[in-house]
């Protein structure tokens, strides 16, 4: 049988509703097999049924051409599944080696023998070139490399088909590099995996087939090197997808956001953003590439006075509002789409209907003489539902009970409503599939044609070169070069956002945002 | 505690200053007519009943309470009572708001006489007497001058002047200490006293004397024991309820880890002698007894006989025998015995008066 | 439909569970459990004054179950609404003595004067909390240690020296003759009146104004909170200080209504503890802290009369109470899975 996994005909209900339906996937032994499908259309669920977390209503599960019943994880384990979780489930304290066999230690009467665990997973690291050092913290190594650790925590329990949820989406393109090499290694050592993610660029690169399924139904299963982006994003949504964005050319006009010389430390003291300058004028979107963790952050609370600046000023069309407090700053004109959508973007316990009105509940007409009117909370909030097609059961039903995409629309509803002079938008697209994605650039595009300013960060960096007008690359808290997009490449930013940049680039960098 | 003038030249039981007419107007009409509703339908017993409520420590304290529990048992058996309607039996309360509600049980259960055991109860029996005038009440170590309420108060200055006078004769340290609960005139009355006696024996002795604030906490008592032995005390007497058995606790455990350990406590009370049990050997070097028992029995025996002493206080000193120093069963020696018995008949004949309180 | 059954069974459910248990408790120790519990139930409504004292035993619990409530709302712990309460009587028994005035306002002077103590008691934990990140437990636990003796000193002088002052003027007092007659001389006042209004004023400051939408979004989400512009420091403050002005007036309840005076006290009332446990019961929000009032103040009263009526010692009633409250809990903690397990359901 060629078959590692057959998934046939697999159904699971939760009451009435049917997460997954007749869904088919068969893994064959030693290929990369994506399991695509957008947020919420069933792929967690099937994975939990085969990984043991779920019991089918119907359908047959055969592993190596023998039909199985896996009842619980452990069943799972024995039979050579692993799983590579999206939230990393590592103890922070421990080391690596005390990890990996964490629950699955080998003793020698009684004592766990550390040598004997570490010398092993050395072996395993080499074979599968998933270069680790047994004996660091957690605590102490990058995420790329808990992730490695993870992975060997299930080639250590004998896995021989791997599932990755999601194993992208926390890491820096150069490790995402070296995932795929990682992948690619193990098939070699005649591994299978599946793969589950929404991300199409990756499942080109690696994938051998395709598996897609939508709103909790199985839509087939496609050869990767006979098909291309466009089709798999139709099959995905069930529409055609418009996937390059479109946009007109940008007419920028004044400047309408200008930060000189700005000094920004973190809450121990220590300078992120280090002498920062950026404009942003009226009618373009300026991206902001960078590696997470230079600054970025750090430049934006610092703009929506989020954080107090330790030098340097910041204006919105000529009025200042360094070290004002947030509320003063919104009103000056600044639309927020934070970063951490369910830390500072919602209040994830209150109705979507009042979190869309978290930005004007306090005036009128929302609020007269400190009392509410909730009816206006109502209509402002079913307009930003229909508008911005938020998808909900109602405004009264919790935030927390909508999906990531729906949550995002939301939120930028309800900025944009607010017509606010400048957009910043963090990383707005995490974590969101296709339509969602698509959606969300267009009313960015939509807000500079009417001629505001925008501030779009991404780690991305397809979503820069797409979106952007034009792109600033931050490096070490300083804009390292302010580039156009028609006029570089993913190499040449990638090579930036490293650092990789001579003493004159930078000054030569200088003089251009001088000129302009 | 203004009142307590009245009660101050009165003998045992019911002897003279009767002060009924003093107050007798106070009762309204509301009162009379709520109490008629409360007359349960039971058949009228022709025994006597008598019931009590304590204050938040229980019958079980080894103190106060203890002694009036007794004292009811005693005077049940006397008469072939059970514990119960109709017989006598009591009610422990869990805080303040509690002590209306329990008297008012009590009071709808038809016992002939409702005793509120300690000071914390004045003012809910005077509240309960206002409302219920028919009914009669006793308050021990308070004072409610209601005319359908006996006051009962104690000269507990002059015991604890004995076992200040004890202390001071048997203390090889010098230093003795006094381990108070909350500060109330009653509890001052003994640190008077005892402060008092110690300094008629030799004003140089030290005594420590500490507050406690509460009744019912046997830790904090252990801990301020403690202090107080490690600080040189060779004696304690304490009169602090239940917190008091903290006190006891911290002098057997010295003596249990060292049985030549010079460690005394003074009971407060109701003879606690079993309290100091260590093996063989004892820490109670004596107690002061206020013979709480006796006066439950005094006045429900002249309630039975027709003659309860409504609207009068009743004091209990030294002369009546209502207050004196228990059996130390061997830990005072007779010479210091006979000593004492010196200063307790001066104190009994009027020869030194012991004050209340401090100067 | 199925839902509401639960909803209606769950709590039935746990109380029979909460009596059972107890049942088995009073039998192993030897206690006739159907005289026990005929007991606790003539204890609550067994005539006019046991309804009317128990009552008024739920007043005080009505108004520190909305102070810990509403401070949980906006995701604060108050542990410190006994010494706010401690406060507020001692606030309130002062007016209701020291002062000569007519009752319409020597009786809201009074009332106002509880509910400002206790609010200020409170406003130190929220200030230290919002400019310092002192942690409000340890500091109001702290409080209320300081507010027991404080109050005590306090109360020794104005009774000069002696434990218990005078009682207050009857224009200060909430006591009631209408009420007394009524339940042959039960406690019950005019305070109950105040507490239930201050349920009102709860569900309306929480649901109705602009400062509720904000308290409310604090406790949810501070940092969310602060991004939209909220001043979250301003809103930890007013929200304990609110908190607090709630237990002052649970104890304007105990000096102007059930005593009285003030007295020197050897310990805590637990009243402001108890607080704890019916905003918990209630789920925090105003009608469900009735219903852990009505529960508490019925249980804790009623229970009096078990030693009374059926001669079952305090020590094993305390058990059986607590068992029955622990029971309930639960069931709260079952219907609170219930239903989040259907709205997860709904939601996909």
């Amino acid at each position: 049988m060629e078959y590692v996994i057959e998934m046939l005909g697999i159904r699971k209900e939760f009451g009435s509703f049917v997460a997954n339906d007749n869904i088919t996937l068969q893994l064959k032994k030693g290929e990369i097999h994506a399991l695509l499908g957008e947020n919420g259309a069933g792929k967690s669920t099937l994975m939990n049924v085969l990984f043991g977390l779920y019991q089918p209503e119907a359908g047959e599960i055969k592993v190596n051409g023998k039909t199985v019943n896996i009842t619980d994880p452990n069943v799972a384990n024995d039979l050579g599944i692993g799983m590579v979780h999206q939230h990393f489930m590592l103890v922070e304290n421990f080391t690596v080696t005390e990890n990996i066999i964490l629950g699955n230690e080998l003793t020698k009467g009684g004592v766990i023998d550390i040598k004997d665990a570490a010398k092993k997973i050395h072996s395993l690291s080499e074979m599968y070139g998933l270069a680790v050092d047994p004996y660091a913290k957690i605590e102490d190594i990058s995420v790329g490399m808990q992730q490695r650790v993870e992975i060997l925590k299930t080639l250590y329990r004998g896995a021989e088909i791997l599932i990755f949820d999601e194993p992208t989406a926390s890491l820096t393109p150069q490790e995402i590099v070296e995932l795929i090499q990682i992948m690619k290694r193990l098939i070699q050592e005649g591994k299978s995996i599946i793969l589950i993610t929404h991300k199409l660029k990756e499942i080109m690169d690696v994938s051998d087939r395709v598996t897609v399924i939508r709103k909790g139904e199985g839509i087939g299963t496609v050869i990767t090197s006979e098909t291309n982006p466009n089709e798999l994003a139709s099959l995905m949504v069930g529409r055609q997808v418009d996937f390059t964005t479109v946009k007109d050319e940008a007419n920028p006009t004044d400047d309408a956001l200008v930060v000189k010389n700005l000094v920004v430390t973190d809450y121990r003291g220590v300078e992120k953003v280090k002498n920062l300058n950026l404009t942003v004028r009226k009618g373009e979107i300026l991206g902001i590439a960078g590696i997470d963790g230079n600054g970025q952050s750090e430049l934006i609370e610092a703009i929506t006075g989020l954080r107090k600046t330790k030098s340097g000023s910041i204006s919105i069309n000529g009025q200042d509002i360094t070290n004002k407090k947030p509320r003063k700053v919104t009103e000056t004109g600044v639309g927020h789409i934070p970063q951490d959508r369910h830390k500072h973007g919602l209040v994830l316990d209150f109705p979507i209907g009042h979190n869309i009105a978290l930005q004007t509940y306090y005036v009128d007409p929302i609020s007269k003489n400190g009392i509410m009117n909730y009816g206006k909370v109502s209509d402002l909030a079913q307009k930003i539902i229909r508008e911005y097609d938020v998808r909900t059961q109602g405004e009264h039903t919790p935030a927390r009970a909508l999906s990531g995409g729906n949550q995002q629309k939301a939120i930028i509803g309800r900025e944009i409503e607010r017509n606010p002079e400048l957009l910043i938008a963090a990383l707005p697209t995490r974590g969101l599939d296709v339509g969602a994605i698509e959606f969300i650039h267009q009313r960015l595009i939509e807000q500079r044609d009417k001629g505001k300013a925008v501030l779009l960060l991404s780690f991305e960096l397809d979503e820069v070169m797409n979106v952007s007008d034009r792109i600033a690359v931050i490096y070490d808290g300083q804009i390292v070069d302010t580039l156009l997009p028609k006029e570089t490449t993913e190499q040449e930013l990638g090579l930036l956002m490293a650092g990789q940049n001579t003493r004159e680039n930078v000054v030569k960098q200088g003089d251009k945002e001088n000129a302009e | 505690m203004t009142k307590r003038k009245f009660g101050l030249g009165l003998s045992l039981v019911l002897a003279a200053g009767t002060i009924l007419g003093a107050c007798g107007t106070k009762n309204d009409e509301k009162a009379s007519t709520g109490s008629e509703g409360t007359d349960k339908g039971t058949t009228e017993s022709t025994d006597f009943s008598i019931a009590m409520i304590t204050d938040v420590g229980g019958v079980d304290d080894k103190s106060f309470n203890q002694s009036a529990w007794e004292g009811f048992k005693a005077w049940g058996a006397e008469h072939g009572l059970e514990k119960g309607d109709g017989g006598f039996d009591y009610l422990q309360s869990a805080g303040d708001a509690d002590y209306v509600t329990n008297l008012n049980n009590l009071v709808r259960r038809d016992f002939d006489i409702v005793y509120g055991i300690g000071f914390l109860l004045e003012e809910p029996i005077g509240t309960i007497a206002d409302q219920k005038p028919d009914n009669k009440f006793v308050i021990l170590d308070g004072v409610a001058d209601k005319p359908n309420v006996v006051s009962v108060l104690f000269k507990e200055q002059e015991v604890a002047y004995l076992a200040g006078v004890a202390a001071a004769l048997m203390s090889e340290t010098k230093q003795v200490g006094f381990v108070g609960g909350m500060e109330i005139p009653v509890i001052e009355r003994f640190e008077a006293g005892f402060v008092e006696g110690v300094k008629a024996v030799d004003p140089s002795i030290k005594v420590d004397v500490q507050y406690t604030g509460k009744f019912d906490d046997a830790a904090l008592g252990k801990t301020t024991a403690n202090r107080m032995y490690s600080s040189g005390v060779d004696i304690i007497a304490h009169a602090a309820g239940g917190t008091g058995n903290g006190v006891f606790a911290e002098a057997k455990e010295r003596k249990t880890k060292d049985a030549n350990a010079n460690v005394w406590v003074i009971g407060v009370d109701s003879d606690q002698y079993e309290e100091g049990a260590v093996g063989d050997t004892n820490v109670t070097l004596t107690s002061m007894l206020k013979k709480v028992g006796t006066a439950v029995q005094d006045v429900a025996d002249a309630a039975m006989a027709g003659d309860f002493p409504g609207g009068t206080t009743l004091t209990y000193g030294l002369a009546e025998e209502g207050v004196e120093l228990a059996d130390s069963r061997g830990n005072i020696p007779q010479d210091v015995l006979d000593q004492i018995q010196e200063y307790a008949d001066k104190v009994a004949s009027g020869e030194i008066t012991v004050p209340e309180t401090l100067e | 439909m199925p839902n509401r059954v639960v909803n209606i069974l769950v709590p039935v459910i746990s109380v029979i569970l909460g009596l059972l248990v107890g049942a088995v408790v009073m039998l192993a120790s030897g206690y006739d459990p159907v005289a026990g519990y005929a007991a606790l139930w003539n204890g609550i409504f067994g005539d006019s004054y046991t309804i009317g004292e128990t009552i008024r035993t739920i007043t005080p619990y009505l108004l520190s179950g909305l102070a810990v409530a509403f401070a949980f709302r906006t995701g604060l712990f108050n542990i410190g609404v006994e010494g706010q309460l401690l406060v507020g009587w001692f606030a309130a028994a002062y007016v209701g003595i020291a002062f000569d005035l007519p009752m319409y306002i020597h009786l809201p002077l009074a009332i106002i004067a509880a509910a400002v103590a206790g609010g200020l008691w409170a406003f130190i934990p929220g200030l230290l909390k919002a400019k310092l990140q002192v942690h409000e437990v340890i500091v109001t636990i702290m409080m209320n240690y300081i507010a027991l003796h404080t109050t005590n000193v306090l109360i020794r002088m104005v009774a000069n020296g002696k434990e218990t002052t005078a009682p207050i003027k009857e224009t200060a007092s909430l006591k009631s003759a209408f009420f007394e007659s009524m339940t042959d001389f039960s406690r019950l006042h005019y305070g109950i009146f105040i507490a239930l209004a201050m349920v009102l004023v709860m569900w309306f400051i929480l649901e109705k104004t602009t400062t509720g939408f904000e308290l409310k979004a604090v406790g949810f989400n501070k940092h969310a909170s602060e991004y939209a512009g909220m001043n979250v420091n301003k809103n930890i403050i007013l929200s304990m200080v609110i908190s607090g002005a709630f237990a002052g007036l649970a104890g304007a309840m105990e000096a102007l209504g059930t005593f009285q005076y003030a007295s020197v006290k050897g310990g805590f009332t637990g009243i402001g503890f108890d607080g704890i446990a019916v905003a918990l019961l209630g789920a925090n929000t105003p009608l469900g802290v009735v219903f852990g009032a009505v529960l508490f103040g019925a249980l804790k009263f009623g229970a009096l009369n078990m030693p009374n009526a059926a001669d079952i010692p305090v020590e094993i009633v305390s058990i059986v109470i607590a068992l029955i409250i622990f029971f309930v809990a639960c069931g709260y903690i079952i219907r609170y899975f219930l239903e989040k397990l259907n709205k997860k359901k709904e939601a996909k």
